[in-house]
């Protein structure tokens, strides 16, 4: 059922899961200099395949430069955005790049502790990644690289991919995000430097490693180097995973991917963007674009892009820590006033009173959950008020 | 430190490295509006009122959390930061209980203070406020959910200062809240009442449980007969509550409205602190003397029982040294069941009929009064407790012109008290007391400071030691002869337990330790006026010390009106009937 053009794309494109010589890539990482590495990675342009988009490059630098004796290195895989699943699939696959990815961190800014924060409903595979983890800290052993790696579940909260309510979980507490500065390279794990990357970002460094920082940056746009894990789903006939190169536009996307009656792609799952039909064409995937952590959910006409947002909203509701004023009654004002207006109790202008808020929300929570959750609302809001207010 | 230069709204500033914009802005006179901030606890950074704008920086940056960097330029008063606080404060009201006319704390409340100055008077959002019990479990004080602004400054104060941990943040989202463990009632865990959480609350989510009402009717009653006392830390805060700068004493101006208010005598805790020191004295001295002279085996180091707080502290946390506890009741009790008996004997009145009101610094005390080991009289030995904030509430309903009365004099037999009594209300004040009676008894002399002052054992450092070498001991007494006798003194429990680590290890050398649960001793207290900080405390703490220096008997055993109570009807300190009225055992409890 594949189209010819989604094999086009995915013949483009094969780094992520494609099987290579770890022992190799580990081989050359460990020979490599510090300062090398952090060349190679700032040359190759990779950025956080999370969602923020951070250099990373740049996070390894910083954390290499802190003067501490105890630092660790955190493989965020507590993989929660709605819509995404493709750490799963890469911690099924390709456990061991991951750990190669880690483990030239470790060399790198000097750590000798790392950390696998695993999604708790992940936790099925643990048996098998701690199987694998316990041949690779014997194999660093045996390069006499003091490096050990563990697995570290959570137990289901959304914020808890925020990198410090991630560290604040690790420690053994509530997950809830502390404030920045300081940021985690600085004062991160027990207050030590400690660089938190996402999954498919530590297989792409192992991947940059070992081809070079021209390979990856050849591929994307300026602003969007390399390639992308994504997670399609929604109303398509190729719902999966599937690595691509960042920077095609949404029209290329749902030409490949849409069941020929996409109304709108919602990119970045509850906290991305939803992008209407009319808008495919101009729209990049990628940082100069719409950015995603690789959930990409599709929209056909069937669906109330109503229900859509209320489902999002309801998910904010529950998943916010509540910590933060905005974030934690922003939400409530949210969900509760499209319902007012909904039910005809609330006038529809008030749906430019939250809009309003909102922009507090984004100015003002304490973290990216309450600052992204009016992507999803006015972006709704903007394309498809009809379906909002009727 | 390394400065760095700012500017603020356009002003140029210099600041230490490190200096958050909150406090920066403060050098320059601007004030910065703050709810989950307090100067006792860490940064929480959550409320997001205080959010200023930072050029080149996307977001509002909170001044509470953020350090200044070389060249920031802030700006705290643009449009975008004044909607953003504008909308934070309408946020928070809407999930707020809004009945503020209704509120203990209405007039007296954060949220309230700046909902009024962003003048807040529309709307905007949907009510979300949610509808719980009431949690009134504590005699001491209540927690009311729908008030509650999720600051968390209570749950810092619990676990920072005082290493409780009481409270924690429960559920996510919607749902969070401030909890118990497993929500349980508050008289069911550790909680130990000594409420500064209270003192740090910006709303009326936790106030003390006030038994005012109780207290006007007793008042009015004819057939009571209601005597009053008060601690020495109310004294010396009690004005910040009526009009005054903190640190200003009031103790004439208040002795003459409890008068005016119809209290059928005025007594003061000071005369039972001073019968504290003369029970508590002699029982270290007999513990020594069982240890040194005798070589008995006998719970040493001895440690003080007079802050209520501490003592559900320690039966729930560090049970096996509960036999370490001075077995003395606190100055409040013992002046309860001396009122009851002695004082009630002497002036022929029925006790049954006595009613009698304490003035606390404390929350704690209401639930003290409370315990069952305090009925020695026969009665409940003291009826109601209220916090210097309540007091304040009465004068004012009194209608009482405080600043404005004259002075005047407790009432006697229960009503003299030396200054040695007055610093009980600082941290350190009963160690100074009870080595400044002790050492006389055991050598004739006076303590050898300068003015009686042991300046060792006094200030805010959170742990305090100090050694004094007895020499020339009397006769009766030669077993002390040369022994150094080590004292450690710790405020706040969190303080209290790093003492505590050590005496469960074996590694306290003391003879004597000194615990207040509260920050600063009693005049931090949970019922003291808010709000609360370290200079507030220092500026009470020093008109404590003022008082005792202008006092013309300084040293407890020389309080004549204690002489007297000795003669005519405890006989001895430590005597059989101190045993059965003033001294009693605690027992374990749980840890949840």
């Amino acid at each position: 059922m594949i189209t010819e053009k989604l094999k086009k794309y995915k013949k483009k494109i094969d780094i992520i899961f494609l099987d290579t010589d770890c022992a190799a890539i580990l081989d050359k990482g460990l020979k490599m200099s510090a300062d090398d590495v952090i060349k190679e990675l700032i040359d190759s342009g990779l950025k956080g395949r999370g969602g923020a988009g951070f250099p990373t490059g740049l996070k390894w630098k910083f954390a290499s430069q802190q003067k501490e004796n105890k630092k660790y290195v955190v493989c965020n895989a507590d993989e929660g955005e709605p819509g995404t699943f493709k750490d799963r699939e890469i911690l099924d696959k390709q456990i061991t790049k991951v750990l190669v990815g880690m483990a030239i961190c470790a060399h790198t800014i000097g750590a000798d502790e790392g950390y696998i924060y695993l999604r708790g409903e992940y936790n099925y595979l643990i048996p098998q990644l701690n199987k694998e983890i316990d041949k690779f800290n014997a194999d660093l052993k045996k390069r006499k690289l003091n490096f050990s790696i563990s697995v570290k579940s959570g137990s289901g909260a959304y914020i808890c991919g925020e990198e410090t309510a991630l560290i604040e979980s690790m420690e053994g507490r509530r997950g809830e995000p502390r404030n920045k500065p300081p940021f985690p390279v600085v004062e991160g794990y027990l207050n030590k430097p400690t660089v938190v990357n996402n999954v498919e970002t530590f297989v792409y460094t192992a991947m940059i490693i070992q081809n070079g920082a021209k390979f990856f940056k050849d591929l994307g746009t300026k602003d969007s180097r390399g390639g992308k894990v994504f997670s399609v789903s929604g109303d398509t006939p190729h719902p999966g995973i599937y690595e691509l190169e960042l920077g095609m536009t949404l029209e290329d996307f749902v030409e490949i991917f849409g069941d020929g009656d996409t109304k709108a792609v919602q990119v970045g799952g509850a906290s991305g963007f939803c992008v209407p039909r009319r808008k495919f064409k101009e729209t990049i995937i990628g940082f100069e674009g719409v950015p995603t952590g690789g959930s990409m959910m599709l929209f056909n006409s069937s669906r109330s892009m109503y229900n859509v947002l209320h489902n999002f909203l309801e998910f904010f509701c529950e998943e916010s820590c509540g910590q933060c004023t905005p974030c934690r009654v922003g939400c409530q004002q949210l969900l509760k006033g499209i319902e007012g207006v909904k039910d005809k109790k609330l006038s529809p202008k008030y749906l430019d009173d939250l809009r309003n808020m909102s922009d507090t929300m984004r100015s003002s929570s304490k973290c990216g959950l309450g600052q992204s959750v009016p992507n999803a609302f006015n972006s709704i809001l903007e394309n498809f008020k009809e379906e909002v207010i009727y | 430190m390394n400065m760095i230069k700012v500017k603020i709204n356009n002003m140029p500033l210099e600041v230490q490295e490190g200096t958050t914009i909150h406090d920066s802005a403060k050098k320059l006179k601007i004030k910065i509006p703050t709810l989950c901030y307090h100067p006792d606890l860490s940064v929480a950074g959550n409320c997001r009122i205080c959010v200023v704008e930072v050029k080149g920086s996307k977001t509002l940056v909170p001044s509470c959390s953020m350090p200044v960097a070389e060249g920031m330029e802030i700006f705290t008063n643009t449009l975008k930061v004044r909607k953003a606080r504008k909308d934070v404060i309408e946020l928070l009201l809407a999930e707020h209980n809004m009945d503020c006319t209704k509120c203990y704390k209405n007039c007296n409340c954060e949220l309230q203070t700046i909902a009024k100055d962003y003048i807040s008077e529309n709307d905007r959002f949907i009510d979300v406020a949610i509808k719980k019990h009431i949690d009134k479990s504590s005699p001491s004080y209540q927690k009311d959910d729908s008030k509650c602004i999720k600051c968390q400054r209570c749950v810092r104060t619990c676990i920072e200062l005082q290493h409780v941990g009481a409270f924690t943040m429960a559920h996510k989202g919607e749902h969070v809240a401030v909890e118990t463990f497993l929500d349980l009632p508050i008289n069911e865990v550790v909680c130990t009442n000594c409420g500064q959480c209270v003192n740090r609350c910006p709303t009326g989510a936790l106030t003390e449980k006030h038994y005012i009402e109780e207290t006007w009717e007793a008042l009015a009653n004819p057939d009571k007969f209601v005597v009053v006392q008060t601690a020495p830390a109310v004294r010396v805060a009690l004005g910040e509550a009526l009009g005054f700068e903190p640190g200003k004493r009031v103790t004439g101006q208040m002795v003459t409205a409890l008068k005016r208010m119809g209290f059928n005598a005025v007594f003061d805790t000071n005369f039972a602190a001073d019968l504290t020191i003369m029970e508590e004295g002699f029982e270290l001295l007999g513990r020594l003397k069982s240890a040194l002279a005798d070589k008995k085996k006998v719970a040493l180091p001895m440690m003080t029982s007079c802050s209520p707080g501490w003592i559900k502290y320690i039966e729930h946390e560090f049970p096996t040294l509960l036999d370490n506890l001075s077995t003395c009741k606190s100055p409040q009790q013992m002046f309860g069941v001396m009122a009851k008996t002695y004082y009630a004997k002497k002036m022929k009145i029925d006790p049954a009929k006595m009613v009698v009101v304490s003035v606390m610094p404390c929350t704690a005390k209401k639930f003290e009064a409370d315990r069952p080991e305090m009925y020695s009289s026969g009665y409940k030995d003291v009826d109601y407790v209220i916090t210097t904030r309540e007091l304040a509430l009465m004068i004012q309903q009194a209608g009482i012109d405080f600043p404005a009365l004259e002075e005047s004099k407790c009432d006697s037999i229960l009503g003299d008290y030396t200054g040695a009594a007055i610093i009980f209300g600082a941290t350190g004040g009963v160690m100074e007391a009870a080595l400044r009676t002790a050492y006389e008894v055991v050598t004739g002399r006076e303590v050898p400071f300068k003015n009686l002052e042991i300046l060792p054992v006094r200030g805010m450092d959170g742990v305090k030691q100090a050694s004094i070498k007895i020499e020339g001991c009397k006769p009766e007494w030669k077993f002390l002869e040369g022994v150094e006798l080590k004292v450690a003194i710790a405020h706040g429990l969190t303080n209290a337990r790093t003492l505590m680590k050590l005496v469960e290890k074996g590694d306290a050398p003391y003879h004597f330790i000194e615990i207040m649960a509260c920050p600063g001793g009693c005049l931090g207290g949970g019922g003291q006026p808010i709000p609360t900080n370290l200079e507030i405390r220092e500026k009470r703490m020093a008109a404590i010390y003022a008082e005792d220096r202008d006092l013309p008997l300084r040293k407890s055993h020389e309080n004549h009106e204690v002489q007297k109570l000795y003669e005519e009807f405890l006989k001895e300190p430590n005597g059989h009937v101190s045993h059965e009225l003033l001294h009693t055992h605690y027992k374990k409890r749980e840890r949840y």
